[in-house]
């Protein structure tokens, strides 16, 4: 029988860095030591540890990257929860890559671009910033507005510092939730930041983090002057198959995994709002 | 095609005769009330029931299924695919219904990428649809515009009493009407039509006969927001009988069963009917057992013809019509929408 796409192949994972107290990067190979797929930024994989669980994760790395893909993974269950605790050398079970990913090569190219993050919604975005700026010629402007409960919140904290912040045409505005000894950057909640950092409409704009995030940065935006069809996001429902078939995913007739998990506003604004 | 027939006396030997190749699957009964899909052996009647019980997905999208396995050991794994490739076999009896539902199931496994088990078992096995003489109350088929009396697959099949007739439609059909041809004779295509005559004069004075579904696939907002789905849903306990011996159901589950090191992962049916169904840290999009029925409605009226060119996911087989234990069912549905619009 043909390869079936619910049946897992054999990784490795050999590195893992501890990014926030609950936030973990994995860097996963093939056992043959190279990059098992090819990716889109904002496309998602399924890991599992058998006997343990399987989720879907966004890929945080960038498809440039040549030699590995990477996952920043919040501990917030069984699996997680296992995979925190695990030491590199682990091998880990692995399917996909799944979704459409984010339009880079369509409506992003020749685009200022804003991505706009709470928490752990950065993971998605990594990847499509660092694309962005491995292409740089290919697209305008860049900003970046993210924000975390606390400093020790903030995922890629010193990538951010070492080498976003230093990268030509582009802006990284940081905000954390309350004062905390030892930031002098800016407090306050990400929708509030996004009003005062001067956007311009004409950007392109991407949202991830917590749907109350999501929600009232949306409506900054659109105070603005952004429009629906220009503001991006990506979604997260319970997944299981990841390819369209076992039929837990679907917002209206769009099953997320197969057709998602990125949308524009003005298409999510097309189907019914349970999500 | 060229039709074929014989006695309905010798229907036993003509089962045996493709026993001898194949599988051959029989709608048996299995109690006063019910039938089942049986593995026939010598002795075994067709059933004169309607319809079975549980629908013929079964073969091709079973209740539990293997999936792989896995040897967990310090920090590596091995893994072991757990699937088997199908025999040929042989489906008799199958109604028009359900051999819709194969139509409907085909369009969500063999979309890209392909569910290769649903695949080698559509592939290994051969449909013998049986026309339907006596169709039922709760049936209403010919509002998805399925024919009762033309009943599709790879051979249709229709007796009158005397006479057992085939019909190849596919290439695997006549393959299969080939292996048995010692036992058949020229059928006559006036016999059929009469016995096509008769079903279709049952059907018209059905109690269901005249429901038609509408098309929604622009209303997909509007047929969403109904307040209808308030009541409809009100008295549902989510049992998830409905979506079992639906045979366009299709959700499943992923899960491992751990025994020591070794891991099996299996898929097995799962029913959007249920809480867990879409549950995630921070809680669940369908947080009241209407979002869950309003789901399970939606998909089959409006999300399902919206990707498949207006195919409904329903085959009007009426088994959840008999199955709900507080009479709610997709008909009610269907009524009170058109109520609305
Ligand atoms: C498209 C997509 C992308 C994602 N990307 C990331 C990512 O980059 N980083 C990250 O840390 N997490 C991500 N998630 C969430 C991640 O899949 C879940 O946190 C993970 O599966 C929970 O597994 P667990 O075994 O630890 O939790 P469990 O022990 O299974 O359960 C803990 C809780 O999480 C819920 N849960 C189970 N599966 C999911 C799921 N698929 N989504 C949300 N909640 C779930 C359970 O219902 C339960 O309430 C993503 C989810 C989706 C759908
Ligand atoms: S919804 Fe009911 S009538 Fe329609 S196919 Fe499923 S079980 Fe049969
Ligand atoms: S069979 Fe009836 S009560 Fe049970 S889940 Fe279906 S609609 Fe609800
Ligand atoms: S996760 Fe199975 S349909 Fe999307």
């Amino acid at each position: 029988m043909e390869q079936e796409a619910l049946i897992p192949k054999l990784g490795v994972v050999t590195e893992i860095r501890r990014e926030t107290p609950d936030v973990k990067t994995f860097r996963v190979v093939g056992v043959d030591g190279k990059k098992m797929f090819e990716h889109i930024p904002g496309q998602c994989a399924m890991l599992s540890i058998p006997g343990v669980g399987e989720g879907m994760f966004s890929i945080t790395s960038s498809p440039t990257v040549e030699d590995y893909q990477e996952f920043s993974i919040k501990k917030c269950g069984c699996l997680t929860s296992w995979l925190h605790a695990m030491e590199p050398g682990q091998q880990i079970c692995v399917r996909g890559p799944y979704g459409n990913g984010f339009p880079v090569e369509g409506e992003f190219r020749g685009k200022n671009l804003v991505f706009i993050a709470g928490g752990i919604g950065l993971a998605p975005l990594h990847s499509v910033i660092n694309y962005c700026l491995a292409h740089r010629e290919n697209y305008g402007h860049i900003n970046v507005v993210y924000g975390s409960r606390s400093k020790d919140d903030l995922v890629d904290y010193q990538e951010i510092l070492d080498s976003w912040q230093n990268a030509p045409d582009m802006d990284v505005f940081l905000t954390i939730d309350r004062e905390q000894e030892g930031w002098d950057g800016h407090v306050g909640f990400v929708p509030n930041y996004v009003q005062e950092v001067g956007l311009d409409p004409t950007e392109t704009a991407v949202i991830c983090g917590p749907p109350v995030m999501i929600h009232f940065t949306l409506e900054g935006l659109k105070n603005l002057g952004f429009q629906e069809p220009q503001i991006f996001t990506t979604m997260e429902m319970r997944m299981k198959c990841g390819v369209g078939k076992c039929g837990r995913c679907n917002i209206g007739d769009k099953y997320v995994c197969k057709d998602g998990p990125v949308f524009s506003f003005d298409k999510l604004g097309e189907l019914p709002p349970e999500y | 095609m060229a039709i074929y027939k014989l006695p309905y006396s010798d229907l036993n030997q003509l089962f045996a005769a493709i026993a001898a190749n194949e599988k051959l699957y029989l709608p048996v009964d299995i109690s006063e009330d019910e039938a089942a899909f049986r593995l026939w052996k010598e002795g075994d009647q067709m059933t004169k029931k309607l319809n079975t019980l549980r629908s013929a997905k079964d073969f091709f999208f079973p209740q539990v299924q293997p999936l792989a396995k896995f040897r967990r050991q310090g920090q590596t794994i091995e893994i072991m695919d757990d699937r088997t490739e199908s025999e040929d076999f042989v489906i008799f009896g199958a109604r028009a219904c359900d051999v819709r539902s194969f139509d409907v199931l085909d369009r969500v496994f063999l979309e890209e990428p392909v569910d290769t088990q649903y695949q080698t078992r559509r592939q290994h096995s051969t449909v013998v649809s049986l026309a339907c003489g006596r169709p039922g109350e709760t049936c209403f088929c010919g509002s998805f515009g399925i024919d009762a009396a033309k009943a599709g697959g790879d051979v249709q099949a229709w007796h009158d009493g005397d006479n057992f007739y085939l019909e190849p439609l596919t290439d695997k059909g006549v393959k299969l009407i080939d292996s048995v041809s010692s036992l058949l004779t020229a059928g006559d295509q006036e016999a059929v039509d009469q016995v096509v005559e008769k079903i279709h004069t049952i059907l018209a004075r059905l109690p269901l006969a005249g429901l038609k579904p509408q098309d929604l696939r622009d209303k997909e907002l509007e047929t969403f927001n109904s307040p209808k789905w308030d009541e409809l849903s009100s008295h549902c306990i989510g049992c998830g009988s409905c979506t079992f011996v639906c045979p366009t159901c299709q959700c499943f589950d992923i899960e491992d069963f751990k025994n020591g090191e070794n891991v099996e992962r299996y898929r097995c049916w799962d029913s959007c009917m249920y809480n867990e169904f879409t549950m995630m840290a921070a809680g669940t999009p369908r947080k009241t057992q209407k979002e869950r029925f309003r789901q399970r409605f939606m998909h089959k009226l409006v999300y399902y013809p919206i990707k498949n060119d207006g195919m409904y996911s329903c085959v009007g087989c009426g088994r959840c019509l008999r199955k709900c234990p507080i009479q709610m069912n997709i008909v009610k549905v269907m009524k009170a929408l058109e109520e609305e619009a």
